[in-house]
């Protein structure tokens, strides 16, 4: 692996997201838009709901939209075979997956800033701890979303057997990590499930820090969906192949 | 045992330092869905000659320059390039290899294109516009590939290929949907890059680009049928003509074959 490989992916990737406009803009535009929908679909309503459900949906959009667009941008690179042209040359299997991941972490960080600064600053989300830190697991949850997309890449032949991948892996988690059902009264056979799922632990970092101040165990569950994203990431290296049949 | 072995070794190296092959082929056997696409291969590409592997469609051409490339998975056989074992690591930045359909990011420009793999192959600095002359394509430089024909697509696959002078060059049907004009460019291109001392193997299913190859390997049914110039084969075959020399040797092999 070398940093000049690694940089000369990350770059290229962003090149050819500028050049796609509609993409770019629903990347950074769709996340603001859907908090706002939460926001005024609550407005009328007696409670804090939107407190209590706004910040496990900031910790969805990015994982969600990253897996979804990094699992269709690589298949499309393992079919048009510049993957193979790639790995034909002195590429690093993790220069690869690195360079992707800087760059779509890089866009999911300005994504994540965007939605959550109008979550604070417009709609009033109130949140304890600080808003940096907010951003800071925006940013790991979507890189999460990234590694597993990568990931899921290498099983799919097809981008249409990509997407399915989504209600697959995706919605079970949405399902377990705590937003319909808190996780502690969940039957403990899917307790143990929920336990296991990253997605559960992105949510209560994102809960514990507009409930609380107090960061200790946020920096835990950052940590776990850290170790997730770099064993996605180890595992997604692992499929890649310089020689198939 | 171990001396026994250090002067085989030795011995080997001598060999191909004397023959100068720049490929060396040996039982090479692959498996594709069950089936052998190349039930038994054995061949060597001398140093700086342009080689052609003619043979139709599904004669194995194309599975045998994977092989050759490191990228194809082999059941059995010894492929060497350079001296060493096909796909190992030292190969890859003096390899160059451009597959049929074009391998080039179609939402970048063709200069765009050619910088990013500058970069990933350490290429000097000049590299890209050099390519991008040598195919031919200055004009089109800040197009974007997706809007470019067939043909200028498959050149800026094959620039990508030249940006390091690679010492060898596989090209899968490089010419395919080309006019004639720029067909008869690439091969005087290939013989410039045979003749500064790379070794090019081009696969064509156009029996007339035969002519232009210094050695011919005719393959069908992963077979190779016949091995040598232009000229030997039609005389061994009694033809004066490429595709009916193949047609001969095709008949031949099969009388002998039943």
């Amino acid at each position: 692996m070398s940093p000049r490989v690694t940089l000369a992916v990350a770059g290229r990737v962003l090149t050819q997201l500028r050049r796609d406009h509609r993409t770019m803009a629903m990347l950074l535009v769709l996340p603001v838009l859907l908090m706002s929908l939460l926001w005024w679909m609550f407005e009328a309503l007696p409670g804090d709901t939107f407190d209590r459900v706004g910040p496990a949906l900031l910790a969805m959009f990015p994982f969600i939209i990253m897996f979804l667009v990094t699992s269709v941008t690589t298949l499309r690179e393992r079919g048009s075979g510049t993957l193979e042209r790639l790995l034909s040359m002195p590429l690093g299997k993790g220069d690869f997956l690195l360079g992707y991941a800087l760059a779509f972490g890089l866009v999911a960080a300005v994504q994540s800033v965007l939605a959550v600064s109008a979550s604070v600053l417009l709609l009033g989300l109130e949140i304890q701890g600080p808003v940096v830190l907010l951003t800071v697991v925006a940013v790991a949850d979507a890189v999460l979303g990234t590694a597993l997309g990568l990931l899921v890449s290498a099983f799919a032949q097809t981008e249409f057997q990509a997407v399915q991948f989504m209600p697959a892996l995706v919605i079970p988690q949405i399902l377990l990590c705590g937003l319909f059902v808190p996780r502690s009264g969940l039957p403990d056979v899917l307790g143990a499930i929920s336990d296991v799922l990253p997605l559960s632990y992105a949510v209560d970092a994102m809960r514990l820090l507009t409930a609380t101040s107090d960061t200790g165990e946020v920096w835990n569950d950052l940590l776990v969906v850290c170790a997730f994203a770099v064993g996605s990431l180890v595992l997604g290296a692992a499929t890649l192949r310089r020689r198939t049949a | 045992m171990p001396a026994r072995s250090i002067i085989q070794h030795m011995m080997n190296n001598v060999e191909s330092r004397t023959t100068a092959d720049a490929v060396v082929v040996e039982d090479l056997r692959v498996v594709r869905g069950g089936k052998p696409v190349l039930p038994c291969l054995s061949f060597s590409i001398p140093v700086g000659q342009v080689t052609g592997l003619l043979g139709p469609s599904g004669s194995g051409k194309t599975t045998l320059m994977r092989a050759l490339v490191g990228v194809q998975k082999v059941a059995a056989g010894r492929v060497e390039v350079l001296g060493q074992p096909a796909g190992s690591a030292p190969l890859r930045r003096r390899l160059g290899y451009v597959t049929q359909a074009a391998s080039v990011y179609d939402d970048l420009t063709v200069r765009e294109n050619l910088r990013f793999f500058a970069r990933v192959l350490d290429a000097d600095p000049d590299a890209v516009e050099r390519s991008i002359a040598a195919v031919d394509l200055g004009e089109a430089a800040d197009r974007i590939v997706s809007r470019l024909s067939g043909g200028q697509r498959s050149r800026v696959s094959l620039a990508v290929a030249l940006l390091r002078q690679p010492e060898v060059l596989v090209l899968d049907e490089p010419t395919v949907g080309l006019d004639p004009v720029l067909r008869r460019d690439l091969w005087q291109l290939f013989h410039r890059l045979a003749d500064a001392g790379s070794t090019v193997v081009v696969s064509s299913h156009v029996m007339d680009e035969a002519e232009r190859c210094d050695r011919l390997l005719l393959m069908r049914e992963g077979r190779i049928i016949a091995d040598g110039t232009p000229a030997g084969i039609k005389q061994q075959a009694g033809s004066d003509d490429i595709e009916q020399a193949f047609l001969h040797l095709v008949e031949a092999h099969a009388g002998s074959a039943a």
